[in-house]
């Protein structure tokens, strides 16, 4: 068991402007290899912060973060280095727009010299042989859709061949025509054994695809279970309250 | 007598003008190649100064901080003056003469002043390009797995630069006007045309009034043309 565990969250706080506000408070939770835990909650939860925090785009005020058994929240840590092994999507892409597709999945792998452009460019390729869009790989972002740039968005993370994907919000930014395309490709990696933590707010994706569901409120995780006894039996009050509104 | 005559104080007497017309033709040549140089120069401290400014480090932020408020509070006459008669008054730079008009001993002082005087407003309209870049853009790199060094430079300058041309080909076009103070040095550029043909003819206002003509003629239609490519940028930026 232990030794499947890839991610371990530990007591940890986020605080802003010395303590007076409050973003995560005492969160704990262990994911392991190939588990698909998706984090439901109402905004301003924490749901985005603890998974940014799971990377250090925002490192907790106090408290480990354990990625692979190294305390990313640790002194003398390079960062860098883990981060190469965590891919995030982002709500709004964030596609570098002077880059081309091309250009965009294998800036990383090349920079830092982990493949020849030679064999970024192919795996490149490959990857949008994948999602179908082999044809926009000298296009700018400018040009796509919304789910286009989505899809390219991941398998941009996913070119640094990481062992988790973070998923902040990869749908809420969509026109609702586009979610599927989306989705279904984040099923697909679900599906193929990746390990991923998703901040959604597609039940109906959250239900059918994870393997875990966390539910949390005023920065704290409240709930953490199956997806079958969060969404069908919950039993915290707050989680009642916020799957009511929902339908 | 009114202003409409063509006595020595007309502002239409342009009778020195077969005699002096190189004075002018010099002149702009040496105004637009010394304020393009100082620009060009100015670009690279003025970028370290920008990344400087924005550094974590207290200390980096202050110096670079430091430089800024100390060039954007005092006049350029007086940075003029120090360049010119302190640093390359120990300095000699040797009198080797450029295109047959540009003096080497006095254009390179006058490029540096220039220069030192426009990377703090320069290293300003970096910084601003630079903070107008979405966090996204950084976080996106830094998420990848690239360091903060790489981040900037794949990712966040590129996108900056291309949105500060048109602040920087303004800083263009207030550093041909600028340049002009060098007259007091005896550099040989438009303003010095001017002067000097005035005081040899005793034709007192229509030198100057050719001056602020040509002056006129350079940087209205650079701004017009400026402004113009903002406008496309703007649209070309809309998804």
């Amino acid at each position: 068991m232990t030794k499947n565990k890839l991610i371990s969250v530990r007591d940890v706080y986020k605080e802003y402007n010395n303590g007076q506000v409050v973003a995560l408070s005492g969160c704990n939770i262990d994911v392991e290899r190939g588990e698909v835990v998706v984090i439901i909650g109402p905004s301003g939860s924490g749901k985005s912060t603890l998974l940014r925090s799971l990377n250090m785009l925002e490192p907790p005020t106090r408290g480990e973060i354990y990625f692979d058994g190294v305390n990313l929240a640790g002194r003398d840590v390079n960062v860098d280095l883990h981060r190469r092994k965590m891919g995030m999507v982002f709500q709004h892409f964030n596609l570098f727009p002077h880059k081309t597709v091309l250009q965009n999945i294998t800036l990383a792998p090349v920079r830092l010299k982990l493949r020849p452009q030679k064999e970024a460019t192919a795996d490149a390729m490959r990857l949008l042989g994948r999602i179908g869009l082999s044809d926009k790989a000298n296009e700018y972002p400018a040009m796509l859709s919304g789910g286009q740039k989505q899809r390219i968005a991941i398998i941009r993370a996913l070119a640094m061949n990481p062992e988790v994907m973070l998923f902040d919000e990869p749908t809420s930014a969509l026109d609702p025509e586009m979610v599927g395309e989306v989705l279904d490709l984040m099923q697909e990696l679900a599906e193929g054994g990746m390990t991923m933590i998703i901040v959604t707010h597609e039940m109906g994706f959250a239900k059918e695809v994870a393997s875990r569901a966390v539910f949390m409120d005023g920065g704290a995780i409240l709930e953490d279970d199956t997806p079958t006894n969060v969404f069908e039996h919950p039993r915290n009050d707050r989680l009642k309250d916020f799957l009511s509104k929902l339908l | 007598m009114g202003i409409f005559h063509f006595g020595t104080t007309s502002f239409f007497n342009f009778s020195f003008l077969p005699r002096y017309l190189s004075f002018f033709v010099k002149g702009i040549e040496y105004t637009l190649l010394l304020s393009v140089t100082a620009v060009a120069v100015a670009v690279f401290p003025a970028l370290l100064l920008a990344i400087m400014r924005l550094s974590k480090n207290r200390l980096i932020r202050s110096i670079s901080g430091a430089y800024i408020a100390v060039f954007r509070s005092t006049p350029l006459m007086v940075q003029l003056s120090l360049v010119y008669f302190g640093i390359f008054g120990v300095i000699r730079l040797p009198a080797v003469t450029l295109f047959g008009f540009i003096n080497i001993s006095m254009f390179i002082p006058g490029v540096v002043a220039l220069a030192l005087n426009s990377a703090a407003y320069v290293a300003e309209i970096f910084r601003a390009g630079i903070l107008a870049v979405d966090i996204g853009q950084t976080e996106a790199a830094r998420s990848l797995g690239l360091s903060s060094w790489q981040s900037m430079s794949d990712v966040v300058l590129p996108q900056a630069i291309k949105n500060v041309l048109p602040a920087l080909a303004n800083e263009l076009i207030t550093m041909v006007k600028e340049s002009s103070i060098c007259s007091t040095l005896g550099m040989m550029e438009l303003m010095w045309g001017a002067k000097t043909v005035a005081s040899t003819t005793y034709i007192t206002l229509g030198p100057y009034v050719l001056a602020a003509l040509i002056y006129f003629a350079v940087n209205f239609p650079a701004s017009k043309g400026i402004e113009a490519i903002e406008r496309r940028m703007r649209r070309g930026d809309k998804k």
